[in-house]
């Protein structure tokens, strides 16, 4: 029979702990335990077939550490294959009558991925795949992924177990008492993820004890379409001599983990501090509990790393991060000038948004790279769910598959090509889908064809194993001024998709007014409108006031805002208070108010700095700005701060007021710009993720004119190289802060010597100084951000 | 065998602008430093956790080297610092990733906020290092042992290299969440691993 079938009808039973068994075994810390496979087979089989005998129909083999980031791929093998023939052994030498599988258990890697560790995600998906794919080749039943404590690490192995294997897939994370892993995903965030990725049990093992565990189970169970599982500790541990001891014994677990199933958990084991008693203890005390039918929730989730976000109460998603008609953002897209991309998402956020659309898609670019690129960068600044906008599906896999969560997927619509193309990624990588409700006709003039088109995406989802729950219909807002009746249809195929077809609906809502006056006026009118109708989501513009009011409003009017807490709340991002006597609380930085441009960039003031600086620009050239007020500001603060009257962090506020008065200096000379200095490609080597001091340097360098691109940190040779001849860039800065990058930095300047002999190399970090810098070849050495100010100008009056 | 490997939440221990700004590059008084120091901890504190695992270990000094349980070491500032200790203290602590989500984020935003914010790590797991050696040191006077001064990898001559020895011994990952990547820097940056050593109380 297969598992989960058995799952259906059954209480599951799962195997205890074994690294405990087997320190009172004799193994040492530090020790494999992996490797007792082969060097103690007996012991391994010894414990496998106490928890058959005591009643478990899985037990996990002995391969928790088993990769190939702690074995080379012989080793890997040669452990996995014994590790399920003990577990083979154990299945056949056990009396026990109930059904028996092997789960080949898959641990974390113990090793963090990038952004924050070091480990790439294919890398890590690499690594999974081979664990898995010797697992199966063996002869698992089905892999059993266990104390997952990231969200990120947990898609890596699922992704891989799906790509490897055919066999079944649970997925267990580990939580701590705050009720989250240790990267901060909430359970609801879990399930979304690996729901959506088509794992077929999902829940929690490890860290705490069955009692403690109870508020995270009963967070799956509310949104778990799938089988949960259970495998608690035996409580808590503490020292007892030289001995750890778990507060809870075998009847006092059974008790707290029978509660737990009577709750609606299938699945049950235990783990550290469990033994075969504990098994025995629970499977005697669960005999009668009749096992719960596992329900299908209706529940629409979208999640990043730490949360979910459902569309119970309207939710509204950015749509800044966009180049269509912003020409400073297409100007970063075309130049890589990530730092202006997140700002535009952080920014949408701090508005109030729930959730960012991301699209980056211009001709000139390689959408691909840049959206995946794109959607890494923005989730280690902002933890909302992304909106992954784009009609190249190329595109959309690369930046589906490194998503951190369960994204929203914009956009399939009613043409069979687009389905064939959305729907698979969707089923692989897990997501809620916009469906906008046109065809091969185009947009139907009435709500019924709308309905009818929608009602024909969800028959082809429901093909492709996709529940309803995750399409988000668009019934497509059309502009009013072209169509008095268009608005009307809109609402009602918004009630209709709502009422009979029961899924949710979402609107690009500002298209109404295109072409009218006062859009603002007509966008918000409209919202409230779609939202009365019951519309679930729209893609808007958070800076608009009147659209955060509309909402706002709305949702204390309907009575989903209770005292009008929000709304007061939020009463700054209002309209209301443009016309009104309330002024806003002034930053104390702002509270003297210098009367010059210079004096507010000394200050650090930089909102000040940017309106003097627009008030100059009446009345004088743009470059003089620059050259009698901006740079001799900068100067002083420089030489202030090289005389050490002046902080490092007033440094860097005074360089941010001088980049608030850049931006308004730009805005008036578009055309005759081209003042920039010279190209300066700036990067951390290969090795190192320290980039503060290169973020200071290169914020500097921008204030005096360098044209520079940032490559990041951990920047391996070729990617500099590559960037330095591409952009034929003159001057290359290079960072390092250990000592044990240094190395990667030397190799940095040979690679760079060999393919860009023209370019310049100035060098900094703590760790360096002239004389290292000399012995690795570098042209210049740069003791702090002044320094490479002056250094860089030093380079580019030479060129 | 002192092999029990301990974790221990702690709660915010108290906060020491002062030095904050220090870290931070602020050396003298400065009323707007200081708002922005405000304004930085005040979104910072609450999102930071602070935990530590560590263990006891027998520490002998036997041919040139000092054999600590879980590795064997040549390390003349250790073998000074540990001078006459017959047990360590093998320890791990983090106050999280949240304080590098946020430095990040401000990175793209604020790069004197940035500078504050490692500032503000920089103090906070030398506040979290401080309070756990404060413990250790008062549970063992009453067992009558002094404690050294703590001492990480790549103090003096103490190879960076023993982080692996220690990972494979304490376990961070799981524990407090520590992860070691291949340059021996750790994840979450605001991390440090020491030794303190264990020395009888000579009456």
């Amino acid at each position: 029979m297969k598992i989960t079938e058995y799952l259906k009808t059954n209480i599951l039973y799962l195997d205890g702990g074994m690294g405990t068994l087997l320190q009172e075994r004799g193994l040492l810390p530090g020790e494999l335990p992996e490797r007792w496979n082969l060097s103690h087979p007996e012991v391994i089989r010894d414990i496998h077939k106490a928890y058959f005998d005591a009643g478990s129909n899985v037990v996990n083999t002995n391969t928790f550490g088993a990769s190939l980031l702690k074995l080379d791929t012989p080793e890997l093998e040669e452990i996995i294959a014994a590790a399920i023939e003990n577990a083979r052994f154990a299945k056949a030498a056990s009396t026990s009558p109930k059904p028996k599988w092997i789960a080949l258990d898959v641990g974390p890697l113990g090793r963090m991925l990038k952004p924050f560790g070091d480990l790439d995600f294919e890398e890590a998906v690499k690594v999974f795949s081979e664990t898995v794919r010797l697992g199966a080749k063996h002869g698992a039943d089905l892999v059993f992924i266990e104390t997952v404590n990231d969200s990120y690490e947990a898609k890596a192995a699922l992704l891989a177990a799906k790509e490897s294997c055919d066999l079944p897939v649970f997925v267990s994370c580990a939580y701590g008492a705050d009720g989250k892993l240790m990267t901060g995903a909430t359970p609801a965030a879990m399930v979304a993820m690996l729901e959506g990725m088509g794992a077929d049990a999902i829940g929690v093992n490890c860290s705490l004890g069955p009692d403690a565990l109870t508020p995270v189970v009963e967070e799956y169970l509310k949104y778990s379409s799938l089988p949960v599982l259970v495998k608690p500790n035996a409580g808590l541990p503490r020292a007892v001599g030289d001995k750890t001891v778990f507060d809870l014994d075998a009847q006092h677990f059974a008790d707290s983990t029978l509660a737990l199933v009577e709750l609606g958990a299938k699945v049950a084991g235990g783990c550290c501090g469990t033994t075969p008693d504990y098994i025995r203890a629970l499977v005697e005390k669960t005999r009668h509990a009749t096992p719960l039918k596992t329900e299908k929730k209706n529940i629409t989730l979208v999640s990043s790393y730490t949360h979910a976000v459902s569309f119970d109460t309207p939710v509204l998603i950015g749509e800044r991060i966009n180049p269509t008609g912003k020409p400073r953002f297409k100007e970063a897209l075309v130049r890589g000038d990530m730092d202006y991309i997140l700002k535009v998402g952080i920014e949408e956020e701090e508005a109030g948004t729930h959730i960012l659309d991301v699209n980056v898609g211009l001709p000139e670019i390689n959408e691909p790279e840049l959206l995946s690129r794109t959607v890494t960068e923005l989730q280690a600044v902002t933890n909302l769910p992304l909106q992954i906008d784009t009609s190249d599906h190329v595109a959309m896999e690369a930046a589906l598959r490194r998503y951190n969560g369960k994204a929203m997927i914009n956009s399939v619509n009613g043409k069979a090509e687009s389905m064939h193309k959305v729907f698979p990624l969707a089923k692989k990588y897990g997501g809620v889908v916009v469906a906008l409700t046109l065809d091969e006709d185009g947009i139907p003039a009435t709500a019924e064809g709308r309905v009818e088109i929608a009602k024909r995406i969800l028959s082809c989802a429901e093909s492709y194993g996709i529940d309803k729950k995750d399409l988000i219909f668009d019934p497509l807002a059309l502009t009013v001024s072209a169509d008095s009746k268009a608005p009307t249809e809109t609402l009602r195929a918004v009630e209709m998709i709502k009422g009979e077809l029961g899924c949710h609906t979402s609107l690009g809502v500002s298209n109404v007014s295109f072409g009218l006056p006062s859009r603002d006026v007509l966008n918000s009118t409209f919202f409230t409108m779609a939202l009365t109708c019951g519309l679930s989501a729209a893609i808007m513009n958070p800076h608009s006031a009147e659209m955060m009011g509309a909402y706002r409003a709305y949702l204390a009017l309907s009575g989903r805002d209770e005292s009008c807490a929000e709304y007061i709340k939020h009463l700054d991002t209002l309209p209301v208070l443009r016309n009104s006597d309330i002024k806003p609380q002034k930053n104390t930085l702002d509270a003297v108010e210098p009367d010059s441009l210079k004096k507010a960039i000394i200050k650090g003031m930089g909102t000040l700095a940017a309106r003097l600086a627009l008030e100059l620009l009446t009345s004088k050239e743009p470059l003089s700005v620059v050259n009698e007020d901006i740079i001799p500001a900068l100067d002083t603060v420089g030489v202030g701060f090289e005389e050490k009257r002046i902080y490092l962090p007033q440094l860097l506020m005074s360089a941010e007021a001088a980049g608030a008065a850049f931006d308004a200096v730009k805005s008036k000379m578009k055309l005759t710009e081209g003042a920039k200095k010279c190209t300066l490609v700036i990067a951390t080597v290969k090795g190192d993720i320290h980039d503060i001091g290169k973020n200071i340097v290169k914020l500097l360098l921008e204030n005096y004119g360098f044209d520079v691109i940032d490559l990041g940190r951990d920047v391996p040779p070729e990617r500099i190289v590559e960037e330095t001849v591409k952009r034929r860039a003159p001057i290359v800065g290079l960072s390092a802060l250990m000592t044990t990058t240094v190395p990667a930095m030397e190799q940095t300047v040979k690679a760079l010597r060999a393919a860009a002999p023209h370019c310049k190399i100035m060098v900094g970090g703590a760790v360096l100084n002239k004389e290292y810098a000399d012995m690795i070849g570098a042209d210049a050495y740069a003791k702090d951000a002044m320094e490479a100010v002056r250094v860089a100008e030093e380079i580019y009056s030479s060129l | 065998m002192r092999s029990i490997i301990h974790t221990r939440v702690y709660p915010e221990p108290k906060f020491r602008p002062k030095e904050a700004l220090r870290y931070a590059g602020v050396f003298g008084e400065s009323e707007e430093m200081l708002s922005l120091l405000e304004e930085t901890s005040g979104e910072l504190l609450p999102r930071l956790d602070y935990k530590v695992c560590y263990c006891e270990l027998d520490a002998a000094f036997c041919d040139g080297a000092y054999d600590l349980g879980f590795a064997l070491v040549s390390s003349h500032a250790l073998a000074r610092c540990l001078s006459g200790c017959e047990r360590i203290i093998l320890f791990a602590a983090t106050i999280g990733l949240e304080l590098d989500r946020a430095a990040r984020r401000y990175s793209s935003t604020s790069g004197s906020r940035a500078l504050m914010a490692q500032g503000i790590g920089a103090e906070r797991i030398e506040s979290l290092c401080d309070a756990f050696c404060l413990d250790i040191a008062r549970e063992y006077e009453a067992q009558g042992f002094e404690c050294t001064p703590r001492f990480s990898p790549g103090y003096g001559d103490l190879p960076l290299d023993l982080q692996r020895d220690i990972f494979a011994h304490l376990k961070p990952e799981g524990r407090i969440g520590i992860t070691l990547n291949e340059s021996l820097l750790m994840t979450p940056t605001k991390s440090v691993t020491a030794i303190v050593g264990l020395r009888r109380k000579v009456e």
